[in-house]
């Protein structure tokens, strides 16, 4: 089995892959939630339509979201460096992590709120309600069951994405499989690596799976 | 309580098109305390006539006014102020399906800023008022059909409307259902004297509860008047369209084609006759006999009732010299009987029978 050095190395990766997800999901969410509300309700017909800002809005998620991770991760470095005072380690991993994670949640976010009923926005309208009131006791409450299936989507793709970081010197289980499983050739390392992985991935979506059942009451047996 | 002045509603192009016309030269009161019925068929404007009303369609001509307030003129936050006292129950209910049913009848209430105790105090009677204190923690998808209506007007009720607006309220329920809904409705517009609008396909609805009735036909109103009136004496086609089938006016089929729209020689006037009202049991074939020497021949008779009033309709052919006959018809005018001249017997049909 593992060596005690070896063993030590795997806890410390995968707090340090807990922590970048934890810290880059819990702040795309408080971006990219708000983002994704923004891009539903000024669409073409809706709440509060503003096209110019939509498509602006809709054209920098777009570039970020064509742009490889691994080149986005290249490209900001710049960026990295100025918000985290250096590009390696995890701290600045959270920094590219974060910018993918924003406009992959505000699409998630986006198509959840577009699917809510028009009916009940009218509905809304009809009681006097204003758009934000609209927004924050109709739309994200009724788009709840799938945004948090979509949140556990968005958590599942940035563990990926960390272990991505971990070849450019991020840390993290990505860092540890590349370079203790794949230069010193350590296959047990490798395993070790893509077991923890694949069980953390388990329990982030059976998470996910329940928190959506729980918040969902359109299904009268749940 | 309602008043539309000269609405006019048109969608603007799309991609080249003409602009197209929704509404055009609308003129209705609606009284307070009155059950205004709109009828029409798809496409023919209801739904956005009854928008105009708390103007989630906004005109692009004309005047609304409820309760005296021209909502027209209203900027944004006075007009959503204004919208709180008109009610509004939906064919599809339009429930949030993550809110109790408690939750639901609370929404219009929480958005009107009123405290969580005062809430509690408005919700509980209105539940009792639709019949569902016992479903009050349930969620809509755990509710029928009706059910999830009865909260759609409990939450209409919540701040305390002068106007309730149904859009096609019981389309998606079935008879019985919409039966007790109707029964609903009637029963909160005489308890609380609320003016209720509501638009349906649906006939039935409106000869069960309305009181008032406009049948809108390619966006214009074609015809109005008390529901009794125009059931009675539907003028416009469209009406008669939907009239036809629930008060049956109409000859049978078979004793149709022995009528000639025309007069031909030989062949007699063939008269409907309508009774209305209590006129509807007076013995005026016998009084016509006698008085005109007129050989009446009963091709087809029914008595209905709209709520309430019976309505009778007699189809006779009328044997007899033409002065007699036309002395008949002015009678029956006098005695304020509706009479109408539909036809001419074709020769040999009923006579030879009779």
């Amino acid at each position: 089995m593992l060596s005690p050095e070896v063993y030590a190395l795997l806890v410390k990766a995968t707090l340090e892959t807990l922590h970048m997800v934890a810290v880059s999901g819990a702040l795309g969410t408080l971006a990219g939630l708000p983002l994704g509300v923004l891009l539903a309700v000024t669409g073409r017909g809706e709440l509060l339509q503003n096209l110019a800002f939509n498509r602006v809005a809709g054209v920098v998620v777009n570039v970020t979201r064509s742009t490889p991770f691994i080149i986005l991760v290249v490209a900001i470095i710049p960026f990295t460096r100025l918000v985290a005072g250096t590009s390696i380690g995890t701290a600045a991993a959270i920094v590219p992590l974060t910018v993918a994670a924003i406009p992959f949640i505000a699409r998630i976010v986006e198509g959840a709120v577009r699917e809510v009923d028009r009916g009940l926005i009218e509905a809304a309208q009809a009681m006097g309600a204003t758009p934000f009131q609209i927004i924050v006791k109709v739309l994200l409450p009724e788009a709840l069951p799938a945004i948090a299936l979509g949140l556990t989507l968005a958590v599942v793709s940035l563990i990926g994405y960390s272990a991505m970081v971990g070849a450019v010197g991020g840390g993290g289980l990505g860092d540890l499989g590349i370079r203790y499983g794949y230069q010193r050739f350590l296959p047990e390392v490798m395993l070790a690596v893509v077991i923890v992985l694949v069980v953390l991935v388990q329990l982030v979506q059976s998470t996910g799976d329940r928190i959506a059942r729980r918040v969902n009451k359109r299904n009268p047996t749940s | 309580m309602i008043k539309l002045q000269s609405i006019e509603k048109t969608y603007p192009a799309r991609g080249g098109g003409a602009p197209v016309p929704a509404l055009s030269g609308i003129d209705l009161t609606v009284g307070r305390g009155e059950i205004f019925g709109i009828i029409g068929r798809s496409g023919a404007g209801k739904s956005t006539l009854l928008r105009t009303i708390n103007l989630l369609e906004t005109p692009t001509a004309g005047r609304v006014l409820v309760d005296g307030v021209e909502l027209t003129a209203l900027p944004a936050a006075e007009l959503r102020a204004a919208r709180r006292s008109i009610g509004m129950i939906f064919q599809h209910f339009n429930l949030l399906s993550s809110r109790t049913v408690y939750d639901n009848v609370a929404l219009p209430l929480e958005l009107a800023g009123v405290r969580k105790a005062a809430i509690r105090q408005a919700v509980d009677p209105l539940l009792e008022l639709v019949g569902l204190t016992d479903k009050r923690d349930r969620y809509p998808a755990e509710l029928s059909g009706g059910q999830k209506q009865r909260v759609g007007i409990a939450r209409a009720l919540a701040n305390g409307p002068k106007v309730l607006l149904s859009d096609e309220a019981t389309s998606a329920l079935d008879p019985e259902t919409t039966g007790q809904i109707l029964e609903l409705l009637a029963d909160i517009n005489r308890r609380l004297s609320l003016t209720i609008v509501l638009i349906t396909h649906e006939i039935a609805v409106i000869k069960e509860i309305g009181h008032r009735i406009a049948v809108l036909d390619g966006g214009r109103i074609v015809e109005k008047g008390a529901v009794f009136d125009v059931f009675a004496h539907p003028v416009h086609a469209t009406t008669r369209g939907f009239v036809d089938p629930v008060v049956n006016r109409g000859l049978p089929d078979s004793l149709r084609h022995r009528l000639s729209p025309v007069p031909a020689p030989d062949a007699n006037p063939v008269l409907r006759i309508t009774f209305t009202g209590d006129r509807a049991t007076s013995p005026v074939i016998s009084m016509l006999s006698r008085k005109f020497n007129l050989d009446l021949n009963i091709w087809h008779g029914q008595v209905d009732e709209i709520q309430g009033s019976p309505f009778g309709t007699l189809v006779v052919e009328a044997v007899g010299t033409t002065t007699a006959i036309e002395a008949a018809i002015s009678l029956l005018r006098v005695n304020n009987l509706g009479v109408e001249v539909i036809g001419h017997a074709l020769p040999g049909s009923l006579r030879a029978a009779g």
